[in-house]
């Protein structure tokens, strides 16, 4: 297999996994905390080195998933303490972690391969040299495996727990009575958020990954109206993204990542303005053709009250304290379909 | 004698007025729930800052900081637009406008790389922040910048706090609503320009809310709060920037901002009033 494919395999995976809790975390309201876990996890991973002195070591990848969730709970601490609200907690909590992180980072393991760039900028181009080996043998990338890994976990959490999912999120205090247990569905949910965010760091950077999350989620919600369209639509268009990012990063030979980004944030553009219902075209199209249809309403009943339905122009523009080019384009209208006829300066309704 | 402490006066007095001048609009922010705007700016000017380096070649930070503004302002537009005709979510947009224009910055920082154009360190310096090399050119624009946007706040004082606490009050006094709203956010997302250049993108938003969310467990005032925001931003950032300097390696941003969070978390504890620990022993009181 070429190392292209590997390459477009791994962002599709990262991609498909990012999208899943991302679309979790729109609908209950907190997308901004993916990019407070995938900055925490800098401080989980940073102490970790720091205790086991290697790079690779599983005891990095668990201390990162924990500093996320740290990071969830610290959060939520504050907002239930109800001193702080939920953006300035969030806003004030994870650069906390985030500083620590570099601080830590920048005194005791300068001379070692972990940078912040790589934390925050990830690499795509190089996964495929991270090689998986088990017992001697050459498993293929360790990105592969991370994604596909990833891919499943979460396939599993949204497929199990569905049902259960699509209560807490639409109606908690309901899923409370039923006895679903929402803050441990929710805390389930934000690790494997922060599952999620350590997987791909390293390979789209932190806060591509939050692009992967948010974006395509909300991308979806001005699609579809339904819980499972919207996880499956958002994966899809989260995928898509992966798929043509890539090629013309390939092509213009640019950051794979950055351009995955982009591309989701053209597909987000594309859909605002042309989405059939909630885009913006449709929603100003819809507004003006009631602003319309309103107008010559209004025009036919002050026409009726007049003595033989007729009145000039002028009195029309003053009655319904419109502007002259208004009325005009109305009468237009009105006449256009021949409820309304035009004779010296003066409007004559024909029914 | 006193050449060699130049640099660290220099250090210490541009993020001084850094942290005095973003903990004002930090006031704001918090009052009028955007405290997340700072965290979706600072990232999303990095494409601003990237087309005006391809643009000009210049390398003069503060020319780039104009293009990284403006970007952020049509970022900070676009988020507040689009929450007004769909059914998404503010903090949503601000999540799309942060990774997404951030994407487009690595997109244009790897094609700045290929050219191989003299001066593009200079951009690296907008990634993690630049206070420990700032030079009097620096400090004197920095300053100036400072200083109008603090006289601009303090002469729309009374406007600014009827935006922030009754919008639609402001309105019928007459007052341009939108415009006033335009300024603020304007203000604020120069603020939080110039921080990238001193801070970096990563830690700029805590450094305009931090402050600001301490002082709010102070007071219930508009007005002490701002004068206890300053005071915090400006000590918490002259004594950062102090324990910075005293090992070569402790970068400058991250230990403000862990000296601002400490300040955070005490106050949340230990402020009269609000802080945590008196209202759990007054639980405890009534409980018994």
């Amino acid at each position: 297999m070429p190392i292209t494919l590997f390459i477009m395999c791994i962002a599709v995976l990262v991609a498909y996994a990012a999208s899943l809790p991302g679309t979790l975390l729109l609908l209950r309201g907190v997308s901004l905390l993916s990019d407070a876990i995938s900055h925490a996890v800098l401080l989980g991973i940073a102490v970790m080195f720091l205790i086991v002195q290697s790079l690779t070591s599983v005891w990095l990848f668990i201390g990162a998933t924990v500093a996320g969730l740290a990071t969830v709970v610290l959060t939520e601490a504050v907002v239930q303490s109800q001193r702080l609200r939920y953006d300035a907690a969030i806003g004030i909590i994870f650069p906390v972690f985030f500083s620590v992180g570099i601080l830590l980072i920048s005194l005791y393991a300068r001379n070692v391969h972990l940078d912040i760039d790589m934390v925050v900028l990830g690499e795509i181009a190089f996964a495929p040299f991270y090689r998986f080996t088990l017992f001697g043998y050459d498993l293929g990338p360790f990105a592969l495996w991370s994604g596909g890994i990833m891919s499943i976990i979460n396939t599993a959490f949204v497929v199990l727990l569905f049902k259960e999912l699509k209560v807490t999120l639409f109606d908690p205090n309901f899923a409370h009575v039923i006895r679903l247990r929402p803050r441990l569905l929710y805390y389930l949910l934000m690790t494997i958020t922060s599952i999620t965010a350590v997987g791909s760091f390293e390979i789209v950077g932190s806060i591509v990954v939050v692009a992967l999350m948010i974006t395509p989620a909300a991308t979806a919600y001005l699609l579809v109206d339904t819980f499972g369209s919207l996880l499956i639509g958002s994966s899809c268009i989260s995928m898509l993204s992966a798929v043509i990012g890539y090629g013309a990063a390939r092509i213009a030979d640019v950051s794979i990542a950055g351009a995955i980004a982009s591309v989701t944030g053209v597909i987000f553009i594309c859909v605002l303005l042309c989405a059939p219902r909630k885009g913006l075209v449709a929603r100003f199209w819809n507004t003006y053709m009631a602003r319309k249809q309103l107008s010559h309403k209004l025009i036919y009943a002050y026409l009726r009250d007049c003595p033989q339905c007729t009145a000039t122009k002028q009195a029309i523009a003053t009655a319904l304290q419109w502007n002259t080019r208004f009325v005009e384009s109305v009468i237009a209208d009105g006449v256009h379909s021949d409820a309304l006829s035009v004779s010296n300066g003066r409007v004559t309704l024909r029914r | 004698m006193i050449e060699q402490y130049i640099p660290v006066l220099l250090t210490i007095g541009g993020t001084g007025l850094l942290g005095l001048t973003a903990s004002l609009l930090g006031v704001f922010a918090i009052v009028r729930e955007q405290s997340l705007l700072g965290d979706a700016i600072s990232h999303a000017a990095l494409p601003g800052i990237a087309l005006t380096f391809m643009l000009t070649q210049s390398a003069d930070p503060f020319v780039l900081l104009i293009g990284g503004a403006i970007v952020g302002v049509i970022g900070a537009i676009f988020a507040r637009v689009v929450v007004r005709y769909t059914p998404l979510r503010h903090d949503a947009l601000l999540g799309i406008v942060l990774s997404v224009f951030f994407g487009f910055g690595l997109v244009l920082l790897t094609v700045i790389q290929k050219q191989a154009v003299a001066d593009q360190a200079i951009l690296g310096k907008f990634l993690f922040g630049n206070a420990a090399t700032l030079l009097t050119y620096d400090v004197a624009v920095l300053s100036g910048i400072a200083i109008c946007i603090c006289s601009i706040v303090l002469l729309l004082w009374k406007e600014c706090k009827m935006l922030a606490f009754d919008p639609q009050f402001a309105h019928s006094c007459g007052y341009r609503v939108l415009t006033l709203d335009a300024l603020v956010t304007v203000l604020t997302v120069c603020t939080i320009v110039i921080g990238l250049y001193l801070v970096g993108v990563l830690l700029m938003s805590s450094l305009l809310i931090a402050p600001a969310a301490a002082a709010r467990q102070w007071t219930s005032r508009l007005e002490t709060m701002a004068i206890i925001a300053a005071g915090i931003g400006l000590v918490a950032s002259i004594l950062g920037t102090t324990i910075s300097s005293f090992g070569p390696q402790v970068p400058t941003g991250p230990v403000i901002v862990i000296v601002m969070s400490i300040c955070v978390g005490v106050s949340l504890l230990f402020a009269p009033h609000r802080g945590i620990v008196w209202s759990m022993k007054r639980t405890r009181k009534t409980t018994q």
